[in-house]
């Protein structure tokens, strides 16, 4: 579904992404683990287009989404679904219009309809009461839940998500990994999930990689993370610091 | 006060701040042209339009409604001595009606409408630039130019002519409240005057010319918002840097405009 072919991306003279390669199967929840900084935003941002890679491609069933006219790109992006770290609300629109506004868009459907789908993510986010609410009177996890919503009501074929559990209580934080988990199974969504949150890690993934000073530097199940004897891995995915030195990005 | 000792003395500092001056007109030209382009573009978002109009006209009626009143008459009280020592007086009206519509009217409610509304989208963009909602839109196959961009320049473009007309009429009478003030003269005979000197083709330049300052004012408004960087001191900066370009692009492009005006309508 996703193949990343030697992606390499800097900002001026700072190398972000070095040289990376994984591939993403159809209906897999695939989570990408890293420090805070090392790129992961900027990897999903290469994949639908808001930044473009110095080098290297990205395929997407088979197609490179690297370079392409905008017309093509926003076919692809409609069965894209991306959940931003900061959530992007549309402030000046209440809940409601901001989950309608690509529906109406987008897509052909009634307001009857449109109105049973909005009802329908928001439960499935647990935040029906919030309808029209504007997103300044929600809180920091209520934002995060309603992107969540926007993101899943077009029913994409693939969904990036960055950071979805980040900043929720752990119970929510669940709730919301069960649901990826869900889309997943139900609609056979392929997933890519970034994220420092080993709970929600643990629930989503089929697959995962470690990002690390700009190469991957662990690719597998997560059960082998916990395993592992590097001392980089052992610090991000243990409760004590072995070796502060590894932990350096 | 340093940077400007520093600039001063350091010719490298000024060439590269030109540099950057005509980096600033090259992109907001690249930026203004593409409005043409998507403008024809469907969906047409008249709703967005409109509800810009309106905000527009909330936004800036309180200002514009005292300026054009004092305008008018300020003008007058300050030509009646002068008129009346040259036994001029009766082409008082008309002087103040002349000079109103052709001139001050457009420019003075352009820089307050700059003022106002250029910051207001520069802040308004900058903050959505800034929280990725552009990003946002951009990802979900939505053209955030269409949408965000050209919506308020065509709100800007089709508000201030409509802000102009009313400020020269409120300037007019606040002529006549002057006039009345100092001498007991008929509001008839007054309006009469106005009219009789005013010609149509007095009239038409200074309208059309705010067609275009009404766009200068949004396409800088949201070209700075739009080009927003470094998070919130990007906002403030986008906010009031608006204010300033669109202020001068005002009164540069009014210099020529006069100048086309004069050759094209000599009389
Ligand atoms: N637009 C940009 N311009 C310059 N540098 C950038 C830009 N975007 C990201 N960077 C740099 O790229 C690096 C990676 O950023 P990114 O946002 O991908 O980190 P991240 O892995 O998502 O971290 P976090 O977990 O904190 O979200 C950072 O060092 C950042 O400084
Ligand atoms: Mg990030």
């Amino acid at each position: 579904m996703v193949e990343v072919k030697n992606l390499s991306k800097s900002f001026g003279d700072h190398v972000v992404l070095n040289n990376i390669s994984f591939n993403v199967d159809e209906g897999e929840n695939f989570v990408v683990f890293g420090r805070s900084g090392t790129g992961k935003s900027v990897l999903l941002k290469c994949m639908v287009g808001l930044l473009e890679p110095d080098n290297g491609d990205i395929l997407i069933n088979n197609k490179s989404v690297v370079h392409i006219p905008i017309k093509e790109m926003n076919e692809l992006r409609k069965r894209t679904g991306f959940l931003f770290q900061g959530s992007a609300l549309y402030d000046s629109m209440t809940v409601r219009e901001n989950l309608e506004f690509p529906l109406t868009r987008n897509f052909n459907f009634s307001a009857k309809e449109r109105e049973a789908k909005v009802k329908d993510v928001l439960e499935k986010v647990g935040l029906s009461k919030a309808i029209d609410k504007k997103p300044a009177e929600l809180s920091g996890g209520m934002k995060k839940r309603v992107g969540l919503a926007r993101t899943i009501i077009t029913e994409p074929e693939l969904i990036l998500y960055d950071e979805p559990t980040t900043g929720l209580d752990p119970i929510t934080s669940k709730e919301i990994s069960q649901l990826i988990v869900e889309l997943q199974k139900d609609l056979n969504i392929t997933a890519i999930v970034v994220t420092h949150d080993l709970i929600c890690a643990k629930i989503v993934a089929d697959t995962s990689i470690v990002l690390r000073a700009g190469k991957i530097c662990y690719e597998g199940e997560i059960k082998g993370l916990e395993k592992a004897d590097d001392p980089f891995l052992k610090n991000f995915f243990s409760s004590e610091l072995v070796d502060a030195e590894a932990g350096e990005i | 006060m340093d940077s400007l000792i520093k600039d001063k003395d350091n010719p490298v500092a000024f060439s590269s701040s030109l540099t950057q001056f005509f980096t600033t007109i090259a992109g907001l030209s690249a930026f203004s042209l593409r409005f043409f382009k998507d403008v024809f573009l469907p969906p047409y978002e008249f709703g967005e339009v409109k509800k810009h109009m309106d905000e527009l006209g909330i936004k800036t009626m309180p200002i514009v409604t005292v300026t054009g009143f004092i305008i008018g008459l300020v003008i007058a009280m300050q030509s009646q001595p002068v008129m009346k020592r040259f036994g001029a007086e009766s082409f008082l009206p008309g002087m103040v009606a002349l000079s109103v519509v052709r001139e001050l009217g457009p420019v003075i409610t352009a820089l307050i409408f700059a003022g106002r509304v250029s910051s207001g989208i520069g802040a308004e963009l900058g903050s959505m630039r800034v929280t990725e909602q552009i990003d946002a839109m951009e990802v979900s196959a939505i053209n955030p130019y269409k949408y965000l961009v050209v919506t308020r320049i065509l709100a800007c473009t089709l508000i201030l002519p409509i802000l102009t007309l009313y400020v020269n009429f409120l300037a007019i009478l606040g002529g006549y409240l002057a006039v009345a003030l100092s001498e007991s003269s008929s509001f008839q005979l007054y309006i009469n005057a106005v009219f009789k000197s005013l010609e149509f083709s007095d009239l038409i330049p200074g309208i059309l010319k705010t067609f275009i300052f009404g766009f200068i004012v949004g396409a800088v408004g949201a070209f700075k918002g739009y080009t927003a960087e470094n998070g919130t001191v990007g906002v403030g900066k986008a906010s009031t840097s608006s204010v300033v370009m669109a202020s001068l692009l005002i009164l540069l492009t009014d210099t020529v405009l006069v100048k086309i005006t004069v050759w094209i309508w000599p009389g």
